[in-house]
């Protein structure tokens, strides 16, 4: 007799598609079989090689200008990938140059954007840009001074303090490569934070997390963003106190403090 | 002030909390605090002052004030003189010989646990070498109870951690299901919650308890919220077996996982009053990881494996069923690469063991730490001959919503069959019950069993 309805093997294999995560891999004796253990060396592979890249600025800089925006280039006190892992504080502060270089150009600014490599190039080579476009599309310019954007090297999401501080910005948007996951290798997330000045807590914060075509999708990134850039306006404060009420839309947000609580 | 010559060379250290610090074996962490050694020659020579030194100093000297910190104040006015007095006149060199010794059994250690502070347990980690942390945790078993029997003597446990972008039901589903049919979960079965709202945490829950009971599963479920939300929970009646939280070995720490002591007890008292343990009371879950009061600037300038030792030292005082360091979770800034995981995962196990806890570990590592999977092959296996109470299991090791690697379901298999240990002895006779593992426990080819099919049905 046949008979259409699922067993409950056919709703096991149903399961699959439920979830992101490496379920029902089979086994070999005690172990995974060579094709798992593979798949998952070369998505470890792409997560390192992901923190390992550095940001083409140049690429990303004629990218911006040939936009018709303003560009800045700075760094951060951190030299080289070594120093920005192991010193997070370096990687919060602007070197001495740049700090110079960015004074020049201080200014009555509502908004500032800040767009940092973070631990994920690939993340602001590919979300960067697109995002960035939609937000401004979206801003009525006339009532937003903008300053410059900036393309911070080994930059840090506190960056955007000392970075907002130095050109007198009232808030500032950091885009930042996220830490790769396995499956995520190019996760971007921006973090926005009223009357950047250096100290400010991550609770002073808002975070837009898991920017990517397979996650947050560009548009409702640009949308989220606007919305709270309006409402830290408008109540002047960023944070824990500034809920994201533009919707409810699901965000798988990684921790990066403390154990996973 | 403490002081050493090696070879005419004269080291000085002001104070017992620098003298820890700089004997403490390299980490990264330290380094970003500003507190290492700065040499090799001064690390040993900070092992050899601590060496030397009466173990009584941690009770006349502490490293937190104790006006300041009610942490200090917990681990002082705890101590219990009578259990210390086996171990009252010795110094920490001595006292590293003592715990390596033929004598002290099972029962010496269990006996001196009140009377150890967490400072004496980071001290003589500082001067132990790998092999000694091993060693001396395999002598010591801490069992404890809520509906099945954890941390006996040949048994290794798992957690499964069905984690889901989203928390969408039928993800967090599969992957627990997949977990059980791999003969994981004895430990718990403890979700990290995508976001902590209220509602979202009170669907996860219902879940797991429909599963457990679908099942009929000697084990716990968990959902991995802040403890106020879980005390919101349990006022709304939800079905919570454990209370979970983070906590910091410093009250600044604690502070900033926004937790106090009271607070603590207070969900204690609330889990305990629901009486849902079938047999036992241990109703807490505990996570820990060394570097978390640095992160936090609460750390007093103390070094982040003793403050770690005293996270030990709140969590005992709570009876928890689980407790595990996450201790690759936090990044390179605080522990470099698969060493230093490595060599702070065996401090973490052997400190919590002495101090009377069900430890476990979370073997994991970041993308952005120096360490892969071989390391965690490596102090998987490690940490199992020391006697680990319960390891995670994570579908093929890839938390796809906390972004970091783990140990898998079938690492947790490979472990049990290497050095022969068994799930917990309630869990080991469902699997068999239920047709999963045959009369030697081993895992049955794939194969749905006949209980699984009511639950899929609604799926």
């Amino acid at each position: 007799m046949a008979d259409d309805r699922p067993t409950p093997l056919d709703k096991m294999s149903m399961l699959r598609s439920a979830t992101p995560a490496r379920i029902f891999l089979p086994r070999a004796g005690a172990a995974l079989t060579t094709r798992a253990t593979l798949d998952f060396q070369l998505a470890h592979a792409e997560a390192r090689d992901a923190v390992e890249e550095r940001l083409d600025a140049d690429r990303l800089f004629d990218e911006l200008t040939a936009r018709g925006l303003t560009a800045v280039r700075v760094k951060s006190a951190a030299r080289d990938r070594r120093s920005f892992l192991l010193r997070p504080d370096l990687g919060r502060k602007l070197d001495d140059d740049s700090r110079q270089h960015l004074k020049a150009l201080a200014g009555d600014y509502d908004l500032a954007f800040v767009i940092a490599e973070g631990l994920s190039a690939r993340a602001i080579a590919r979300h960067a840009v697109p995002v960035l476009e939609k937000m401004l599309q979206s801003l009525d310019r006339a009532a937003w001074k903008i300053a410059p954007i900036v393309l911070a090297e080994q930059g840090r999401v506190a960056l955007g303090d000392d970075i907002g501080e130095t050109l007198g910005a009232r808030l500032v948007a950091v885009f930042i490569g996220e830490r790769p996951g396995l499956s995520s290798p190019d996760s971007m997330g921006v973090y926005l934070t009223f009357a950047p000045r250096v100290g400010r807590t991550d609770a002073e914060r808002n975070c837009l997390s898991n920017i990517r075509p397979q996650g947050l999708p560009y548009a409702d990134a640009a949308r989220k963003l606007l919305y709270l850039c309006n409402e830290a306006r408008r109540r002047q404060l960023t944070g824990v106190d500034l809920k994201d009420e533009a919707d409810t839309l699901p965000s798988g947000e990684p921790r990066a403090i403390d154990a996973k609580s | 002030m403490y002081a050493t010559t090696i070879r005419g060379t004269s080291y000085r250290f002001p104070d017992l909390k620098s003298l820890m610090a700089k004997a403490t074996p390299l980490r990264s962490g330290d380094c970003l605090a500003g507190i290492a050694a700065t040499s090799a020659a001064e690390r040993v020579a900070a092992q050899m002052a601590l060496a030397d030194l009466p173990l009584s100093v941690f009770l006349n000297e502490a490293l937190v004030p104790y006006e300041e910190d009610e942490v200090t104040r917990l681990i002082l006015d705890g101590h219990d003189r009578n259990a210390f007095a086996p171990i009252a006149s010795l110094t920490v060199g001595e006292f590293r010989d003592w715990l390596l010794s033929d004598g002290v059994d099972e029962d010496a250690l269990a006996a001196l646990t009140f009377g150890l502070t967490p400072e004496m347990a980071a001290a003589v980690s500082k001067i132990c070498r790998n092999q000694d942390l091993i060693l001396i945790a395999a002598k010591r078993r801490v069992v404890t109870k809520f509906r099945n029997t954890l941390g006996l003597r040949g048994r290794l446990s798992s957690r499964i951690q069905p984690n889901h972008p989203t928390d969408d039901a039928r993800g967090v589903l599969a992957s627990a299901i997949d977990g059980l049919l791999l003969g994981n979960g004895d430990a718990v079965i403890g979700v990290n919650p995508a976001s902590d709202s209220p509602g979202q945490c009170y669907e996860l829950l219902s879940l797991l308890d429909e599963l457990r009971e679908t099942l009929n599963i000697p084990t716990q479920s968990c959902v991995l919220a802040h403890v106020t939300t879980t005390l919101q929970l349990m006022e709304r009646r939800a079905p919570v077996d454990l209370v979970f939280q983070s906590i910091g070995g410093t009250q600044a720490a604690n502070s900033s996982f926004g937790i106090d002591l009271a607070l603590l007890r207070e969900s204690r008292e609330a889990a305990l009053a629901l009486r849902r343990g079938a047999i036992g009371d241990n109703v807490m879950y505990f996570e820990t990881g060394q570097g978390s009061a640095l992160s936090a600037n609460a750390h007093w300038n103390c070094d982040q494996q003793t403050l770690e030792a005293r996270a030990y030292g709140v969590a005992r005082m709570f009876d928890p069923l689980l407790i595990n360091t996450v201790v690759g979770f936090i990044g390179p800034e605080y522990l470099f690469d698969g060493k230093q995981i490595t060599r702070a995962a065996l401090e973490d196990h052997f400190c919590g063991k002495l101090l009377g806890l069900p430890m476990g570990c979370d073997v994991c590592y970041t993308n952005h730490a120096e360490a892969d999977q071989n390391d965690m092959d490596d102090l998987l296996t490690l940490l199992a001959v020391a006697g680990v109470n319960y390891v995670m299991g994570v579908p093929g090791a890839d938390d796809v919503m906390l972004n970091y690697q783990s140990t898998s379901y079938h690492d947790v298999l490979a472990v049990r069959r290497m050095l022969n240990l068994a799930p917990a002895p309630e869990f080991a006779q469902w699997l068999a019950d239920v047709g999963l593992t045959d009369a030697r426990g081993d895992l049955q080819a794939p194969a749905l069993p006949a209980s699984f099919a009511p639950l899929l049905e609604r799926a």
